[in-house]
């Protein structure tokens, strides 16, 4: 016989929690203030704002990571503290962090036993542990093989292993941070479908999304938080998507655009029968052949991990081309090293801004001109021209509108969208020849990725051929001339921007030839 | 001149003997790197460790009360290495070196202070197995060593063990991948790395007891000259392994023997050449092998909660 307010995991159900004026300060900054926030069970209940805009700090609170300098917490209208992530386990309030916090090393069923007591003693309980976890994947339709390793599982299993390590722990109300901002398309999907089991089972879910069509298919309700204060809360039944832009943003969001008819230049970047490897050493790109004129943006569509981050970097000279050439504007740039392709004109905004677009420890000014740090006007005979270099970056701050203390500012102490900002700032104020830019926008909020946008359709207007390489089919459809979709190293086909829509895109990334 | 069984045997026996020194402190460094903690210092402590073994079982003529003063040093070279590398998050490399040189020139100052000459004792005898030791050959080279070989070799599975099969083991090899993780589930990453750290030492401790009271039986200034960090070569050579390890220590010792067995037969080569033999191989091994395996990720990272 199941209990009123049992969980089918066997634990309590959590019917309500209420964060009540919860204010935190941070020496000079007002993180959270005065915020009130209730999650019920059998909701989903949307926390959106732009980044800065306290979203993380009132989930830290909740989760026990920071302490509040004021306001109170009560869980079924009891008040209670939380002080460490055990206490908020203890009260059955789980957390799913953005960055995963597995041990990639160890097996799914010892990532779900680690710190816990077992059963015997201080021998592992292992053979234990995987009966659970399988008890609990059954309960919940979370696929997942106890025994494997977390580094053979896709990020979307990962992630179900971080919802069984919460569901194992007891939680009855999960806090989701940007659970789907390393997904897939379909991975998103079958999380969805997750989501809407344990919502239907009773779980109260918290969850972070900077992606409003995501919040308007799995949402009941929507908080929005502005610079740490929250503007309101909403029944998504009552709100369009537009709205929530807008009054996310505290202003009007275009949401499509029109692209300026400009006339297209000659071919600037022709690639030819082009194959590479990837670090396994298995062919990554086969015979890939495109042409990027100048005053166009070529989309690149797939799935991510389908090669278009080896094709970004074969042409840019950070990975051997095994096969084929690349022609800029008629000169060989085949296996050019980087230098060189700079030297050329070349401008790359990488996929892993944080690991291959600039150096976290430098400070901002150093970062805006690490591609031409060596040669004039940020150098001569050797010597940096520090004056030079900070009259640019303060400039580029300004004009970039790069939200940093000072330049001095170390680069990794920004947030995502102020980071990109300054890989922008760099790769586009040299006016290039082509522009290479990987998932510009990936893990952007609404305010910045439209700034993003703006920045590419200012340099397509300038006529530098463009390559974006995005998996997000909205901003694809959105921005580009011509779209190209890639799968499994190939070109399934060029589709014309008047002829896409989102279903054969949809089949092309997924290696139907577009024909 | 001898035949060659017996040079075989007396080989293969003596690679069996050499090896344990290695193994105390190669298996105690693996604790230390599988939980992100990188000691350099273990030569230095294998001489404190040999030193007080030797001068607590000279003056008392108890070679288990040496032990005991061993692990007791090693312990407390352990416990600041811990404090250096947990709370100061001190930079291991450099720090490591610094625990080595002091190691290297405390231990002589105190065997120039309380014994001024090299002096023996009478170190653990040979200890046959019942039955075992009896079998031709294979009796000869794995069943009639001293108590500390047959513990070296006994540590392996014990530490294979911990590793695998115990929740101890697993906090281990969790907080010397991912910390970030280990903590979030309430997993104390210092002390975890404290266990680890003075585990090491204590074991470096003992690997220099076995030098100066089971194998060698003397104590001279710098005796054990840079076994330790063939020891943290090992490690590696045995992918942070405790079976592996074995491997690394049994091939380093096997060479070792042979160059000591060419001598005495007189085989025609220069003794430096013979002696640069072990020394040339770990390098050539950790060549061919370090590139593919990969290190705990958290290896000399300290570990910083960031709030």
């Amino acid at each position: 016989m199941t209990e009123e307010n049992k969980l089918p995991s066997g634990h309590t159900r959590i019917d309500s929690l209420e964060m009540r004026g919860i204010t935190k300060r941070f020496p000079g900054v007002l993180a959270s203030d005065n915020v009130n926030f209730d999650v019920k069970s059998g909701e989903v209940h949307a926390l959106l704002g732009e980044n800065g805009a306290g979203k993380s700090t009132l989930m830290k609170i909740l989760y026990g990571m920071y302490e509040p300098s004021e306001g109170e917490i009560f869980l079924n209208g009891k008040k209670i503290t939380i002080d460490t992530p055990t206490d908020a386990i203890n009260h059955g309030i789980g957390m799913i962090h953005q960055h995963f916090m597995l041990v990639e090393t160890l097996t799914v069923a010892e990532n779900v036993a680690l710190g816990l007591p077992s059963s015997r003693g201080f021998l592992t309980d292992l053979d234990k542990v995987s009966a659970r976890i399988l008890e609990l994947a059954d309960i919940y339709g979370l696929e997942i093989d106890p025994e494997a390793y977390i580094w053979q599982l896709s990020v979307g299993q990962q992630q179900r292993v971080e919802i069984i390590k919460a569901l194992y722990r007891g939680a009855a109300l999960l806090i989701l941070d940007e659970p789907t901002a390393v997904l897939t398309p379909q991975e998103v999907d079958e999380f969805f479908v997750i989501m809407r089991q344990m919502v239907a089972d009773g779980h109260g879910l918290i969850f972070i999304s900077h992606k409003l069509h995501e919040i308007m298919n799995i949402c009941d309700r929507v908080t929005i938080l502005r610079d740490g204060a929250k503007v309101g809360t909403r029944n998504i039944a009552d709100i369009t998507k537009s709205e929530l832009a807008n009054w996310m943003v505290g202003r009007e969001v275009s949401m499509t655009r029109e692209l300026e008819e400009i006339e297209r230049g000659p071919s600037r970047l022709s690639i030819e029968n082009l194959s590479c490897d990837n670090e396994r050493e298995l062919p990554a790109v086969k015979n890939v052949s495109l042409n990027i004129y100048s005053g166009e943006i070529l989309g690149l569509a797939g799935i991510s991990g389908n090669g278009q981050r080896e094709l970004a970097e074969s042409i840019t000279g950070l990975r051997e081309i095994t096969g084929g050439k690349v022609l800029l504007e008629d000169e060989d740039i085949t296996n050019a090293r980087p230098g060189e392709v700079t030297k050329r004109m070349l401008s790359y905004i990488p996929e892993e801004r944080m690991r291959d677009g600039m150096i976290k420890d430098f400070s901002i000014a150093e970062n805006m001109v690490l591609r031409e740090h060596h040669i004039p006007p940020f150098a001569e005979k050797g010597f940096l021209k520090l004056k030079k270099i900070a009259s640019h970056s303060d400039e580029l701050i300004k004009k970039f509108r790069v939200k940093t203390p000072s330049r001095e500012t170390k680069a990794g102490t920004l947030s995502g969208g102020n980071i990109q900002k300054v890989v922008l700032a760099r790769e586009i104020s040299r006016n290039p020849r082509v522009l290479i830019a990987a998932q510009p926008t990936r893990g952007l909020d609404v305010g910045a990725t439209e700034y993003v946008h703006e920045q590419l359709l200012e340099q397509r207007r300038d006529g530098t051929a463009i390559m974006m390489i995005s998996e997000d089919l909205d901003e694809v459809m959105a921005l580009s001339d011509r779209i190209a979709v890639i799968c499994e190293g190939e070109i399934m086909g060029i589709v014309e921007r008047a002829d896409a829509t989102p279903q054969k895109l949809g089949l092309m990334m997924a290696g139907e030839s577009g024909e | 001149m001898m035949s060659p069984e017996l040079i075989i045997v007396g080989v293969l026996s003596s690679t069996i003997r050499l090896a344990t020194p290695y193994l105390y402190a190669a298996i105690g460094e693996t604790f230390g790197q599988r939980s992100g903690v990188l000691n350099l210092g273990v030569d230095g402590q294998m001489l404190i460790g040999a030193f007080a073994a030797f001068y607590i079982a000279f003056t008392t003529g108890n070679l288990w009360l040496g032990v005991l003063a061993a692990v007791i040093v090693g312990a407390l070279m352990g416990l600041a290495m811990a404090f250096v590398s947990v709370n100061l998050q001190a930079e291991q490399g450099i720090s490591g070196i610094g625990f080595y040189l002091f190691g290297l020139g405390m231990s002589e100052l105190l065997f120039k202070m309380l014994l001024g000459t090299v002096e023996t004792v009478k170190g653990f005898p040979d200890l046959e197995i019942p039955f075992l030791s009896d079998i031709p050959y294979i009796g000869e080279i794995f069943f009639q060593h001293n108590i500390m070989v047959y513990g070296a070799f006994l540590l392996v599975p014990i530490a294979w063990f911990i590793f695998n099969k115990t929740t101890l083991g697993l906090k281990i090899r969790s907080v010397g991948e991912n910390p970030e993780a280990a903590d979030s589930l309430g997993v104390s990453v210092a002390r975890v790395r404290y266990f680890t750290i003075i585990l090491a030492g204590i074991l470096s401790g003992v690997a220099g007891a076995s030098m100066s009271i089971a194998l060698l039986n003397v104590f001279q200034q710098n005796m054990t000259s840079g076994l330790g960090f063939i020891a943290v070569a090992l490690v590696y050579f045995g992918a942070w392994r405790a079976f592996g390890v074995l491997a690394g220590a049994l091939l380093f010792s096997f060479v070792n023997s042979l160059q000591l067995w060419m001598q005495v037969l007189n085989i025609p080569i220069s003794t430096e050449l013979a002696i640069m033999l072990p020394y040339i191989l770990t390098i050539v091994v950790l060549v061919l092998t370090v590139s593919k395996v990969r290190p705990p990720s958290a290896l000399t990272k300290p570990f910083d909660r960031g709030d």
